[in-house]
C-alpha cells in the first residue's frame, strides 16, 4: 500500500516536473514557409544567448495566428498579403519579405506563365500543358490547405481562384516541393526561400522570382512575413524579435534566400 | 500470524479495487471521447442538417459549404481497396504458414510479418510517396498520389493483422478435422479449403474486420499517399481525401463552424466504424450458429 502511494507520488512528481517551463523559453508556431528560417535564427540566437530556449513549430499561418491569440505560442508566424481581422488584436512585426515561386518539374519545358494562365490552371479551366506552351500532358495542380498563408497570399494576388476539385492538397511547403519534384506534370507554389534544383520556378509575366525582382517590385507574387505577439513583445520574446530585426538576423535571412525587411 | 493475514486480505482487496478502477477507466475514456465528440459536433449537425452534411459534395469551409460526401466515398474506396489487397494475401499467407510450411519456416516468417505491424505509419507513407506513387504515375497514369497507391500501402499495413489472426484461427482447428477429411480420401488442399477454412472462418473474418478497422482509421500514411483532393473519385487513379485525412489536415487552423464540422466528421467516422464492427459481429454470430 505504502509502496503504491509512493509510486503514485513519484509518477505525479515526474508529470509535474515535465510541465515545468523555463521562464526564458519561447515557442514560435505558424507559417511553414518561414519555419526553416525561424529554426536557423533560433539556433543562432541560442548559440549567442546561453539559457535561451526557443522552440519552432509549423502548422501554417492560420495556426500561427491562433497560437499567438490563445497563448499556445508566444510568437506566431504568418506570411500573408494582409492579416485577417482576428489578428488585429496582435502586435505585428514585419521581419522579412518573401516571394511566392510558381514551380514546375525541371523536365517541363515551360518557362513563363502569365497571371491569367496561372489563374486558369488553378481554376481547372486549363487542364493540359499544351495550352500554355508545354507538352501534350495533363496538368497536376498541387495546392496548400486552406489555412496556409502561402495559399491565401497566392490566391489574393492572382485573384479569382476557385481551386479546382482535382487539385492535390499538401500541408506544407516541403511536401509541395517533394510532390512537384516527383511529378513531371505538376505545378505548385511555394516560398521562394525554399527553391532548390529539384524543381523549377517559372517567370511570372516575364519577371523571375529573385530577391532583386521582389525588391524592385517587378515580381508580382510577394508578401510580408509577420511575427505576431499578444501585446507588445516582452522578455525573451522581445529579445528574439530584436535579434531577428538586427543586422545579424536580417543578414541570416537574406543569406538563406528570403528578403530582408529593411 | 493473524495480523499478517488481515494485511494480506486488505492488500488483495486494494489490488482488486485498483484493477477494477483501471478496467473502468478504459470504458470511461471511451465514453468521455464519445460524449466530447458528440457535444462538439452535434450542434453543427442540427444547424446544417445531416442531409446537406452527408450528401453534398461541396466542401469549402471558408465559404460556409460543408459537404463530406466525397470524403465518405473516399474512405470506403480506400478501405475496400486495402481489404482487396491485404485480405487475400493475408489469408493465403496464413494458410501456407499453418498448413503447408515447415514449422521452422513458420517460426521465422510469422514473427517477421508481425514486425510489419510495428513499423510507424509515417514510414509506410514515406515509402508510398517516394516509391509507390511514382510507380503508379509511370505505369498507370494520373497524379500517382491516388486511391490505388493508398490501397496498396494500407493493404500492406493491415497484412500482419489479417495474417496473424487468420493463422491463429486456422491453427486452432482441431487436428481431427484434418485427419477425418484425409481419411475420407480428400487431398491436402481439399481438406484445407473444404474443412479447415470453413471451421476457421469466424476467426478469419475477425482478422479481416480488425484489418478494416485499421485501414479506415489510418491517417498519416493516407495523408501522404492519397493526394487529399476533395472530390468524389471516378477511378482508382484519382486523388482523394479520406474522413480521417480531412480532420487531420484542417484541425490545426479550423475555428467556429469549421471546427464543429470537423468534429461532426469525427461523429460520422465513429458511427461508421461502430456500424461496420456491429454488422460484422452479427454476421459472425449467425455463421457460428449455422455450423
Amino acid at each position: 500500500m505504502k509502496l503504491c502511494t509512493l509510486a503514485m507520488m513519484g509518477v505525479t512528481g515526474l508529470l509535474l516536473a515535465g510541465c515545468g517551463r523555463n521562464a526564458d523559453s519561447v515557442t514560435l508556431a505558424g507559417s511553414t514557409a518561414f519555419q526553416p528560417f525561424a529554426e536557423k535564427l533560433a539556433d543562432e540566437f541560442m548559440a549567442k544567448n546561453a539559457g535561451a530556449n526557443i522552440t519552432v513549430q509549423g502548422g501554417g499561418s492560420a495556426v500561427g495566428i491562433q497560437a499567438a491569440l490563445s497563448g499556445a505560442a508566444q510568437i506566431g508566424m504568418a506570411d500573408l498579403v494582409e492579416l485577417p481581422a482576428e489578428a488585429q488584436a496582435l502586435t505585428s512585426y514585419v521581419v522579412a519579405r518573401d516571394g511566392i515561386a510558381v514551380v514546375i518539374n525541371p523536365a517541363n519545358p515551360v518557362t513563363n506563365l502569365t497571371l491569367i494562365q496561372i489563374r486558369a490552371i488553378f481554376n481547372g479551366a486549363t487542364k493540359n500543358w499544351k495550352d500554355v506552351g508545354g507538352p501534350d500532358k495533363p496538368i497536376t495542380v498541387v495546392s496548400r490547405e486552406e489555412g496556409s498563408g502561402t495559399r491565401s497570399s497566392f490566391e489574393k494576388i492572382v485573384k479569382g481562384i476557385t481551386l479546382t476539385q482535382d487539385a492535390i492538397v499538401q500541408d506544407s511547403n516541403g511536401t509541395i516541393r517533394e510532390t512537384v519534384a516527383q511529378d513531371a506534370n505538376a505545378i505548385g507554389y511555394l516560398s521562394h526561400g525554399l527553391l532548390n534544383d529539384k524543381i523549377k520556378a517559372v517567370t511570372v509575366a516575364g519577371a523571375p522570382c529573385t530577391t532583386a525582382a521582389v525588391v524592385a517590385g517587378t515580381y508580382p507574387l510577394a508578401r510580408p512575413v509577420f511575427l505576431l505577439t499578444k501585446g507588445p513583445a516582452t522578455g525573451a520574446s522581445k529579445a528574439f524579435i530584436d535579434y531577428v530585426l538586427s543586422a545579424d538576423g536580417q543578414k541570416l535571412i537574406a543569406d538563406n534566400g528570403l528578403i530582408a525587411a529593411q | 500470524m493473524r495480523s499478517s493475514l488481515i494485511v494480506k486480505i486488505t492488500r488483495e482487496q486494494v489490488v482488486e479495487k485498483l484493477l477494477l478502477a483501471v478496467a473502468c477507466s478504459a470504458i470511461m475514456s471511451l465514453l468521455l471521447i464519445a460524449v466530447f465528440i458528440v457535444k462538439e459536433g452535434a450542434p453543427f449537425l442540427v444547424k446544417v442538417g445531416p442531409r446537406d452534411f452527408l450528401f453534398s459534395s461541396d466542401w469549402r469551409p471558408q465559404a460556409g459549404h460543408f459537404g463530406i460526401y466525397p470524403m465518405i466515398v473516399a474512405s470506403l474506396w480506400v478501405t475496400l481497396g486495402a481489404l482487396l489487397m491485404g485480405g487475400p494475401l493475408g489469408i493465403a499467407g496464413a494458410i501456407f504458414l499453418t498448413e503447408f510450411a515447415p514449422p521452422a519456416l513458420m517460426r521465422v516468417v510469422k514473427p517477421a510479418i508481425e514486425l510489419l505491424a510495428g513499423i510507424p505509419s509515417v514510414v509506410f507513407g514515406f515509402i508510398g510517396v517516394m516509391v509507390l506513387a511514382p510507380l503508379v504515375r509511370a505505369y498507370a497514369g494520373g497524379p500517382g498520389l491516388s486511391v490505388l497507391a493508398a490501397a496498396v500501402i494500407l493493404g500492406i499495413m493491415i497484412l500482419p493483422t489479417v495474417l496473424s489472426i487468420a493463422a491463429d484461427a486456422i491453427a486452432s482447428v482441431p487436428q481431427s478435422f484434418r485427419e477425418g477429411a484425409l481419411a475420407l480420401g480428400a487431398t491436402r488442399w481439399q481438406a484445407v479449403h473444404m474443412v479447415v477454412l470453413k471451421a476457421a472462418r469466424s476467426g478469419i473474418l475477425a482478422g479481416l474486420i480488425l484489418g478494416m478497422g485499421r485501414a479506415i482509421g489510418e491517417t498519416m500514411a493516407v495523408i501522404m499517399v492519397a493526394g487529399n483532393a476533395v472530390k468524389v473519385p471516378h477511378s482508382p487513379l484519382d486523388s482523394v481525401r479520406t474522413l480521417t485525412a480531412n480532420i487531420a489536415l484542417e484541425m490545426g487552423y479550423a475555428t467556429g463552424m469549421h471546427r464543429q464540422a470537423l468534429f461532426a466528421t469525427g461523429i460520422v467516422l465513429f458511427i461508421g466504424i461502430m456500424l461496420l464492427n456491429g454488422s460484422a459481429m452479427l454476421v459472425m454470430q449467425r455463421r457460428k450458429g449455422k455450423t
